[in-house]
């Protein structure tokens, strides 16, 4: 896909599966929405297909697809009322009044807008907003429903019972879900399958348990949960080496001393007494965030986040230890180097990803 | 804080409250004394008004060329209004500058001109002499009168039309094909309930100048043509009559706001939903 010459979509291939609740998720600029509109009929690819049940649908325009979208700040009519805009697909397609009122009541009823038909759209809350803008996709019963950030305009409380009932909703109707969304605990808390995108590219597919546990990159690693990225080199199958020490790991199938990345997971680390410990570092800051501490370590000038309940104060000697199973080796790529270290923490890192979301057209 | 800011709004707009009472509201007055009192003795008297029944056709003929210019310009300026809407944003400044052009120039010298065209001498009917069909009719026809109006009013129709076309997010447009809409059905459905306010804001915009306008008989018409505002002026400058003139000012007046109260209240509902 280009725009004015500039590549906006790179070797992008993806299957999507019948019923399964399917995940682009990415910085903004990646791609997501780009993509998501090239499904929907908005966009027709420079080049490369797009195929449907197996036909090819390049040049088939979004109103002949069976296949609806929530847009990104809903674009509701209006000057129509709930019930109009949730009776708007119906209508075109020409169906009796008995029966769009059926599925339209019907729609309010799953999206909880029992009461609201009369409403006027700008007399919604956003939350009501963005239950009408999926009744008006819903009800003409897609064989897909594409979704652009639906919930990036909501409020966390609001946007947590939200993906409840997005899940909900996608597997009582059994519908395909294609979502975009730049919210990486979202996609993995309610997808069958995470597609990570950036610069244009499919950077991983995958499950979300497989995404985040396995990523392919230094990329995937960091914008999937915080990760400890290191340079290491793979000695032979099963034996990592980096800090100048050999570690044992789960993986195998790298060349021998092949230069690596290393995956540590911030939350997989524990602390032990220092004698006990593979490796000794100092305590330079620590932030409580609720749940845990995030407390970063400086093992020999290479800081460390880890996620932790114990407490330990800056300044503080720790040693700990790293069992095969916390280590996860990835080969190099065009990201070694650029993720993954914590010298310039900021205790603001999980907002970093947050914003920006709307500036993607 | 607050309190000295709505002061300091009301000394700035001290200025215009005091021209608007002294050149729009006293003479609103004068007019209606002029209106209410007998040319002879300046006394108060309905004589004026009385008087008034021998123009109601003349009214009338008014206020129906005016809504047929009015609707000719919608049906002229709505493509145009939607083509602009959707270009660039260089090509619409550009585009809208040609829109205002016109409007740069006199409205006499603007109707005068037509006269050149139109005219049994004229450009128009010397080139159709010239091709055989003949020398037409053209000038001194309620047509040409009609179509002195369009012209001349037309830029009232494009401009809040444009204005309001511009401002349908886009979003809208592909949320209806989105469910289903083909070109034709996303224009009905969608752009077209959409544009009304603006729809109705061009329509008076054309309307209320045109049904007060004059000149454009006088050159472009013939006696049967003659337009309300023809009789003020007549009134005015000519019959020496400003008693007569000032009330049928004041019904014309009266007319445009009744006129205009109507089509606001008949598009007050729809408005009410898309503002």
């Amino acid at each position: 896909m280009e725009f004015d010459g500039e590549r906006i979509l790179d070797g992008i291939n993806l299957y999507i599966n019948d019923h399964e609740f399917l995940t682009l998720l990415g910085p903004s600029g990646c791609g997501k929405t780009t993509t998501l509109r090239i499904i929907g009929g908005f966009l027709t690819p420079t080049s490369g297909t797009v195929t449907f049940d197996g036909q090819v649908i390049n040049d088939v325009p979004p109103y002949k697809r069976q296949i609806n979208t929530v847009f990104q700040r809903y674009a509701l009519f209006p000057h129509l009322d709930v019930y109009e805009n949730v009776a708007f697909g119906l209508h075109i397609k020409k169906m009796s009044k008995e029966e769009i009122h059926t599925r339209v009541t019907e729609m309010l009823a799953v999206v909880g807008l029992k009461g609201y038909e009369n409403r006027h759209i700008q007399n919604l809350s956003g939350g009501q907003q963005q239950r009408v803008a999926i009744a008006r996709a819903l009800v003409n019963e897609p064989k897909v429903l594409l979704l652009d950030e639906p919930l990036g305009a909501l409020d966390l409380r609001l946007r947590k019972d939200m993906q409840n009932e997005l899940k909900r909703i996608q597997q009582a109707t059994g519908i395909t879900f294609v979502y975009v969304t730049h919210d990486q605990e979202e996609a993995l808390s309610m997808s069958d399958t995470v597609v990570v995108m950036d610069k244009g590219r499919i950077q991983q597919i995958g499950k979300p348990e497989d995404i985040y546990n396995e990523p392919k990159n230094a990329f995937v690693a960091d914008f999937i949960g915080e990760s400890n990225i290191l340079d290491g080199i793979m000695l032979e199958d099963f034996k990592v080496k980096f800090f100048g020490r050999t570690f044992k790991c789960l993986d195998a199938g790298f060349a021998p001393n092949e230069p690596v990345d290393v995956v540590i997971r911030p939350e997989d680390i524990d602390f032990v007494p220092v004698e006990e410990g593979h490796l000794t570092g100092t305590v330079t800051s620590v932030t409580f965030k609720g749940l845990n501490y995030d407390i970063i370590v400086d093992f020999k000038g290479f800081k460390w986040l880890i996620q932790t309940t114990d407490f330990q104060p800056v300044g503080a000697t720790v040693g700990i230890r790293l069992n095969p199973e916390d280590i996860h080796i990835m080969h190099k790529s065009a990201y070694s180097g650029m993720f993954g270290d914590y010298s310039s923490y900021s205790a603001e890192y999980d907002e970093l990803t947050e914003d920006a979301a709307d500036e993607e057209e | 804080m607050k309190k000295n800011k709505s002061s300091l709004g009301v000394m700035l707009s001290l200025p215009y409250m005091i021209w608007m009472a002294v050149f729009t509201l006293i003479p609103l007055g004068v007019v209606c004394y002029y209106a209410l009192t007998d040319p002879d003795t300046g006394a108060f008297s309905w004589v004026n008004v009385t008087m008034l029944g021998e123009y109601w056709s003349v009214l009338g003929r008014s206020i129906l060329y005016s809504l047929v210019s009015a609707l000719i310009c919608l049906l002229l300026g709505y493509p145009v209004a939607y083509f602009i809407a959707h270009q660039g944003k260089v090509a619409q400044k550009i585009l809208y500058m040609l829109v205002m052009l016109p409007m740069c120039m006199s409205f006499l010298l603007r109707t005068l001109a037509w006269v050149g065209l139109l005219q049994d001498t004229g450009i128009i009917n010397d080139f159709l002499d010239l091709i055989g069909i003949g020398r037409l009719q053209l000038i001194r026809t309620p047509a040409a009168v009609i179509l002195g109006m369009v012209y001349n009013y037309l830029p009232y129709m494009i401009l809040p039309l444009y204005a309001t076309i511009v401002k349908i997010d886009h979003r809208l447009v592909e949320a209806a094909e989105d469910l289903g809409c083909n070109s034709l059905q996303v224009f009905t459905k969608v752009i077209f309930p959409l544009s009304v306010p603006g729809i109705l804001s061009g329509i008076t915009m054309v309307f209320v100048p045109a049904v007060s306008t004059f000149y454009i008989s006088q050159k472009l018409g013939n006696t049967d043509t003659i337009l309300i505002g023809d009789i003020i002026e007549k009134w005015f400058k000519q019959g020496n009559n400003p008693h007569l003139g000032a009330a049928l000012s004041l019904v014309l007046m009266i007319l445009v706001f009744v006129c205009t109260g109507i089509m606001n209240r008949f598009g007050g509902e729809e408005e009410g939903v898309i503002v």
